[in-house]
């Protein structure tokens, strides 16, 4: 019963965040859920990733409806991928907040929540259905709302107005854009829709829809010039928090925009891929610049975020097979990386006490294998080989190349560079130069509680260097998953048979 | 507020409306009703309960924490699931058993009843958790 694994990754969390529900008083329980729950979670994905990549698209029809008129799940290869990513992610900021998280926000729903997020995220890539995917992006926001806002510090709320606020307008947006293609096409199934978008419709209505949607997902995603609310908000939650909206959340977004501009809105590919392609240079280049003037670790790191998915939707706008490849490639990557960072921020704020450059430093002598795993994350998120951003960075560059795309492939290797001065400033500032003689007072849990909040540290940064090293296995599945993304064929087979085509 | 008419007569109306939620619930698959309304008239059971005679003694009465009602709603529903998948067909599709039940004649029982009871319990659970929450901040 190969339909038992899509229904998997949305089950797991909301089983797990219903059972936390119940034993609300019992933090004890929550944690002990929360970690059942994510290995459960990494491991069905896993399973779900190895049988899609063996057997091809999986589908299944919820409640046996049939689509077009159900609700269809489907795995590619692509949205396998990134269910596990968030899987494994999802495993590490659990372990992570266990020991990072304080009380007060434990025993106020945090662990619930931070399921819920996962589901939200789970069955944003796993629906066949745009409005079901407006549903899952709601579900994802609502869980996300109050994470941000979970302990109601004032910078907290001051961050989470502008999230929120920036994020209904984009739900608006999106459900205005399913209304109107509901009205035109009468339909909502992702593989209804690309056939009919392709057949029936004026491709000037399918055009203008496009952009409504490159709107809609572009304020989620943050691609310039709609990205002003995240370096507004990211850094206000604890850190937990932050990383698993930093490595997830804006993806998201990404995903989304991945799998309508390659399934529904190829019509006029010269049109809405050079508009994504200029806003992919433009995101790159204001999230560096943005970076390089700020002087506090998670600021830094939050523009980073944006300048990344810059490179995210550059290999969209390319729209080769080798581009696609990369965007697949990179997505895993920079989660990985991006997440690991903010992590590493949270354990030298446990270890030092602040975020502010300024007062950081000598953490290179203290903290040795801390500062190897910065190095690790910090010079794969730059591109620097062998580690993982550099295969992605390159299959870009390359893709770019071929495509004459002189322009954006000069933008994305200056943004290279300048990412490499934004690390290399936090290195220098907080683990080269020498630091305050005394070294700061820990907080409660001590030495133990940094040690253990290295574990998904070391994990992480091992992963960057497993897929810089394994490269040729990871390049391999990237370019199956974007064979798939640009044959929409097989995607409209798997969903309405054989025959629909 | 402590009004002796207010008192009394949620002594009375307060059962009834629970009876009535649930008639909703039950009645919800094929008529107007179902899990959501049905929920929402017992959390309103609950309210003016606790309009009555406190928060205090609204959450003696409820006996379980609303939490606790939201999370195993979820759990229903999501179990309601299952039993399809056990059945070899795809996640929450609906299964029927038909009986003669001495007393109520045809009878329909199925996993869709489940769902709609999850829905129940999880809309009184949030519904009771913000207000009697809301009641105690004053």
């Amino acid at each position: 019963m190969s339909n038992w694994l899509l229904t998997l990754p949305i089950l797991i969390p909301l089983v797990t965040a219903a059972t936390s529900l119940v034993f609300w008083r019992s933090v004890r329980t929550q944690r002990a859920a929360a970690v059942i729950g994510a290995i459960a979670l990494l491991l069905a994905a896993l399973a779900l990733a190895a049988r899609v990549d063996a057997e091809g698209i999986q589908v299944m029809q919820a409640g046996a409806w049939e689509a077009p008129f159900g609700i269809s799940l489907v795995a590619d290869l692509f949205s396998a991928i990134m269910v596990t990513i968030a899987a494994a992610m999802g495993l590490a900021i659990v372990y992570y907040s266990l020991w990072s998280m304080d009380r007060e926000r434990e025993s106020f729903c945090y662990y619930p929540l931070l399921q819920v997020l996962l589901m939200g995220v789970c069955g944003a890539f796993l629906t066949g259905d745009l409005f079901n995917l407006y549903v899952w992006f709601e579900v994802m926001l609502m869980a996300s709302f109050v994470l941000l806002s979970l302990g109601g510090e004032r910078p907290q709320l001051e961050g989470a107005i502008k999230y929120v606020t920036l994020n209904l307008v984009s739900s608006a947006v999106f459900l205005s854009a399913v209304g109107i293609l509901y009205g035109i096409v009468g339909s909502l199934n992702m593989a209804d829709l690309a056939v009919k978008l392709h057949g029936e419709t004026e491709p000037v209505m399918a055009t203008t829809l496009a952009m409504m949607f490159l709107v809609a997902f572009g304020i989620k995603a943050a691609i310039f010039p709609l990205f002003f609310w995240l370096p507004a908000s990211y850094h206000t939650p604890p850190i937990a928090v932050t990383a698993i909206f930093a490595g997830l959340l804006t993806k998201v977004g990404v995903y989304a925009l991945m799998r309508v501009f390659t399934l529904l809105f190829t019509q006029d590919v010269g049109f809405t891929h050079t508009v994504i392609l200029v806003l992919s240079g433009f995101t790159m280049v204001t999230g560096v610049l943005g970076a390089a003037a700020q002087n506090e670790f998670r600021r830094i790191l939050t523009f980073h975020i944006v300048s990344q998915i810059g490179y995210l939707i550059m290999g969209l706008a390319l729209f080769t097979p080798l581009a696609l490849a990369g965007s697949v490639y990179y997505m895993v990557h920079v989660i990985i990386a991006k997440t690991n960072l903010f992590l590493i921020s949270g354990v030298v704020h446990a270890s030092e006490g602040t975020y502010e450059l300024g007062k950081l430093g000598g953490l290179y002598k203290r903290r040795p294998y801390l500062s190897l795993a910065f190095m690790i994350s910090a010079l794969a998120l730059a591109g620097i080989p062998p580690l993982s951003g550099f295969f992605a960075k390159y299959s870009l560059v390359a893709a770019g190349l071929d495509r004459g795309s002189y322009g954006i492939v000069a933008a994305a290797l200056g943004v290279s560079v300048l990412t490499l001065f934004s690390m290399t400033k936090i290195w220098a500032a907080a683990f080269w130069a020498p630091g305050p003689a005394e070294p700061a007072a820990l907080g409660p849990g001590g030495e133990r509680r940094i040690r253990a909040m290295m574990v998904p540290v070391a994990a992480l940064a091992g992963a960057s260097v497993a897929m810089g090293v394994g490269a040729e296995y990871f390049i391999g599945l990237s370019l199956r998953a974007s064979a798939q993304l640009l044959d929409p064929n097989q995607y409209i087979g798997a969903v309405l048979g054989r025959n629909a085509l | 507020m402590s009004s002796l008419i207010l008192r009394t007569a949620t002594r009375y109306i307060q059962p009834i409306l629970v009876l009535f939620s649930v008639f909703l619930l039950l009645a919800g698959h094929n008529e107007p009703g179902g899990g959501f309304a049905g929920g929402l008239v017992a959390a309103a059971a609950y309210t003016l309960y606790a309009i009555a005679y406190g928060v205090e003694e609204a959450r003696r009465l409820l006996y379980v924490s609303p939490q606790g009602l939201a999370g195993a709603g979820l759990l229903a529903a999501a179990g309601s699931g299952i039993p399809s998948l056990l059945y070899g067909k795809p996640f929450m599709t609906g299964l029927w058993h038909e009986g003669d039940v001495p007393g109520f004649g045809e009878i329909a029982v199925g996993t869709p009843l489940l769902f709609d009871v999850g829905v129940y319990l999880a809309v009184i659970g949030v519904t009771l958790s913000i207000v009697l929450n809301l009641a105690e901040e004053e």
